[in-house]
């Protein structure tokens, strides 16, 4: 994560709302094209995701094609153009964590959140479940990350409770 | 003379010049060859196709194009094991290739199919693991087969740092990466402006000009149809080299006759336009000049910016808005010779006009857009109704068995294949302002001359600046030619920075020599097919436009140059245009599925207004909704270019486009435009009682 935030708290996520943060992180950012990995990454903070039309406007801003953005955007697995759910969950297969049964744990997210294959976020927009290559965590592992927070040494029944606190706590909102 | 110490390559002693920045470029300027994909002089060194490997003692195996040559080095250039790895690397591009080599395009002319022969790969161990993605075929000047791209970067390097444009870059990574433009669109519906060039650099057929040579013969067998030719100056130079001729030979003779044979019932010379071009432009650049003087606005006259490239227009139409006004109104000679011939011909040949076509052959890809442009079509009828490339031209002569070299020469067709030396320089960077200057010069109060000469012009370098005295003016020329250097150059033109009386900008390097659409193009065949476009003029009995009398015929018949006539059918209107087809941001929250659709307004973010000041009118307006709670009712967003970028920051309110906005007019509007909603809402609620409760 970058160490200065350009945009302030969520005050409420309306499209304009986004839209003037979507401006200021250009500002504090000097609208410099060599910033434009922070930038994304501010940006995709706000909207979950990065939204094409928001792509083609921080090009014009920087003055640098739009083709070479989104190149950025699609290099790095952390940018996604698909918006994701309001919960991501980073479920760890490097080598340690998938001889560790890491796929076992998947299975049991994806069933239990009732994913169809071939999809990554469910209907609600409320989660996400990725895999990634490692998350340097080998030592806790199986590990996971839900929203930015490491839960370690799982097994299918406790990854599966991690998401049913969620869910409850979403449920009581 | 000062040496950079020496070196051994394959056990021979060389000496480190100067110039060698690798040792790609040392062994090559030795006469030892290395092959590669990813490495030109004129690009980036990339180091990503892993051919050009060489073993140097001490250092192991290495890439030579990104090693820098050291004195003490012993380098050999070919080993088993430098073999074996090229075969292996090789092999690898192979198996996620489509090999349908027969009916590729660019069969015989593949750099990655000339390889695999020469390292002598007859199977490939590999399975395909890659899936067969769609072709994009939707530009008019260039066709893209992702299926066929062996990633070596050539055409992103070339439209970055070349062209300055940057249509295509790298997406995705590890076995994923591909090259494509922004967002997977077209090309069409991205910022290219079809130069080609990523067609010229491409060494298999990832991207190759778009062929219409089946159009061509289907023209050509319909019997009802009377199809005349035009062939650009640079072909004559080139064509030849397709079959076996040495670069730069003149075979203008043998185009006429081999499209004679082809079927064409007529063949003129673009040349004779381009004369025609010379009248016109130099025409428009005096009027404008008397027309400042007599302005009394004082200060210097602007810089008149050529218009015959049809790829530093378009360039021009998306980056630079503020600059259209300068750039000559004048047709290309290919459009000029297309809306005459539809205006003339027809009614010579007692013909309905419907059944005259036009085809250009030209070095150019860009062409092929530039005649698709609906301000080039008269009454649904395209003006030029096809663009054949130099290479297309090659592939027909192929086809229909034509010995080329062995055809009898024929000559050009009267009245539009009469031309003077002045036009066919045109195909050669620095041509068209020398072709301008033989006329103006005159018209300044030069000195006459049968065949005057302006070598100050003509060179390789991307800006040549020039001042030339003539009778008492000064007249100051800039001769660019690749776009990042024309980009440069309309930048500090506009910020004031430089001042000249004319720009001529060509998009390919060397002009049109080096079109998209030539043979494969090297710096030593640039040079010489340069030269011959210079011999060929010097050929010619006549050097200069103004002496083509067949064409002061037409032109007085048209009521002269920058007449009425001469305006309707041979200049046209540069626009502004948008680079990237996309959808708009919407700001509003979820409107409400009841009550009347809310009041659009739209804010031009395009490049231009964005410069302008449009995010802090976009700002002023989503703040101005919120705070008088207006959402829901008022929908604001922000889209991308209305192609008025001279006017802006453009803005629409309920469909009314208000130029040059401030915040308070866009405020005003919104006001207004909700003052009158609420009276129709409140006849509304009269005309229609509310039905239940």
């Amino acid at each position: 994560m970058s160490k200065a935030s350009c945009a302030h708290a969520h005050q409420d996520d309306t499209p304009s709302r986004t839209f003037e943060k979507v401006c200021q992180i250009l500002d504090c950012h000097g609208r410099r094209s060599a910033r434009l990995i922070p930038i994304l990454q501010e940006i995709q903070r706000e909207y979950r995701y990065l939204p094409e039309p928001v792509l083609t406007y921080v090009a014009t801003s920087l003055g640098i094609p739009p083709a070479r953005v989104y190149g950025v955007a699609t290099f790095y697995s952390f940018f996604t153009l698909k918006p994701k759910g309001k919960h991501v969950v980073h479920l760890c297969d490097g080598t340690a964590c998938h001889v560790s049964h890491s796929l076992h744990i998947l299975d049991a997210l994806r069933k239990r959140l009732g994913l169809p294959e071939g999809k990554e976020t469910t209907e609600d927009m409320l989660f996400t479940v990725e895999t990634v290559a490692c998350l340097g965590a080998c030592g806790l592992s199986p590990v996971m990350v839900v929203d930015g927070k490491v839960h370690g040494s799982l097994t299918p029944e406790t990854a599966v409770e991690v998401i049913e606190k969620i869910l409850a706590e979403e449920e009581a909102q | 003379m000062r040496t950079n110490g020496t070196l051994t390559l394959n056990g021979r002693t060389c000496t480190i010049e100067e110039e060698d920045q690798s040792l790609l470029e040392l062994a090559r300027r030795e006469g030892v060859e290395i092959p590669t994909f990813c490495y030109h002089s004129e690009l980036s060194v990339y180091g990503a196709c892993r051919l050009c490997m060489v073993d140097v003692e001490g250092m192991g195996v290495v890439t030579s194009c990104s090693t820098a040559p050291r004195p003490g080095m012993v380098v050999r250039t070919q080993t088993g094991e430098i073999r074996q790895m090229r075969r292996v690397a090789v092999e690898l591009l192979l198996a996620s290739h489509d090999t349908a080599c027969p009916t590729c395009p660019k069969s015989a002319s593949c750099q990655l199919q000339s390889l695999s022969q020469s390292l002598g790969i007859e199977n490939v161990r590999f399975r395909n693991l890659r899936e067969k993605v769609p072709v994009d075929d939707s530009s008019h000047a260039i066709v893209r087969n992702p299926n066929r791209c062996v990633l070596c970067g050539d055409c992103v390097r070339i439209c970055s740092e070349v062209q300055g444009i940057g249509a295509l870059d790298f997406v995705g990574r590890g076995r994923d990466v591909a090259i494509m433009p922004a967002f997977g669109k077209g090309l069409a519906d991205v910022e290219c402006v079809g130069c080609g060039q990523c067609a010229a650099f491409c060494p298999t057929a990832a991207l190759v000009p778009r062929s219409e040579v089946e159009q061509a013969h289907a023209f050509l067998d319909d019997p009802d149809k009377v199809v005349v030719a035009q062939i650009a100056p640079a072909v004559r130079v080139a064509l030849g080299e397709h079959f076996g001729m040495e670069s730069g030979s003149i075979v203008t003779g043998q185009i006429v006759a081999a499209l004679r044979a082809l079927g064409f019932d007529k063949v003129y010379d673009t040349c004779w336009a381009a004369d025609l071009t010379v009248m016109e432009e130099t025409h428009e650049f005096f009027s404008r000049r008397r027309a400042h003087a007599e302005s009394g606005n004082g200060g210097e006259p602007r810089a008149l910016f050529t218009s015959c490239c049809p790829a530093w227009v378009r360039c021009a139409e998306q980056y630079y808005p503020d600059l259209l006004p300068q750039i000559s109104t004048c047709r290309s000679p290919q459009q000029m010779f297309g809306s005459l011939a539809k205006e003339i011909l027809p009614q010579q040949f007692g013909i309905d006009p419907g059944d005259l076509v036009v085809v250009s052959i030209m070095p150019c890809t860009a062409k092929k857009m530039e005649a698709s442009l609906p301000a080039f079509e008269r009454d649904g009828r395209r003006d030029v109704d096809l663009v054949l490339t130099t290479g297309e031209l090659a592939k027909m002569i192929d086809g229909a068995h034509l010995r080329f070299r062995d055809l009898e020469p024929s000559s050009l067709d009267l009245p539009f294949g009469f031309k003077t030396g002045a036009a066919v320089i045109f195909g050669a960077s620095g041509g068209v302002t020398e072709a301008v200057l033989r006329l103006a010069a005159e018209e300044l109060g030069g000195e006459r001359s049968d065949a005057p000469q302006f070598p100050v012009v003509r060179g390789s370098k991307g800006l040549l600046e020039t001042e030339l005295k003539v009778a008492g003016n000064t007249l100051r020329l800039a001769v660019v030619h690749g776009l990042k250097n024309a980009q440069e150059l309309a930048t500090a033109v506009l910020e004031g920075k430089a001042k000249y009386d004319l720009v001529e900008v060509m998009a390919c390097p060397g002009g049109c020599v080096s079109g998209a659409g030539q043979p494969p193009t090297e710096r030593s065949s640039r040079k010489a097919r340069t030269r011959a476009l210079h011999d060929a003029d010097s050929m010619l009995q006549l050097h200069k436009s103004q002496d083509n009398t067949v064409l002061m015929q037409t032109i007085r018949e048209l009521g002269g140059t920058g007449s009425e006539e001469a305006h309707r059918l041979l200049h046209t209107e540069h626009v502004h245009r948008r680079r990237i087809r996309g959808e708009g941001m919407s700001f509003s929250s979820i409107a409400e599925a009841s009550g009347p659709p809310p009041l659009k307004i739209s804010v031009c973010v395009g490049t231009s207004c964005y410069l302008k000041g449009a995010q802090d009118l976009l700002y002023g307006l989503i703040r101005h909704v919120r705070d008088r709670e207006l959402d829901g009712l008022v929908d604001v967003e922000a889209t991308f270019c209305f192609e008025q970028c001279d006017r802006g920051p453009t803005i629409s309110v309920g469909g009314k486009l208000l130029h040059r906005c401030k915040l308070k007019d866009a405020l005003e509007a919104l006001e207004t435009e909700m003052d009158e909603r609420s009276i129709d809402v409140g006849k509304e609620f009269v005309a229609t009682p509310p039905t239940g409760s």
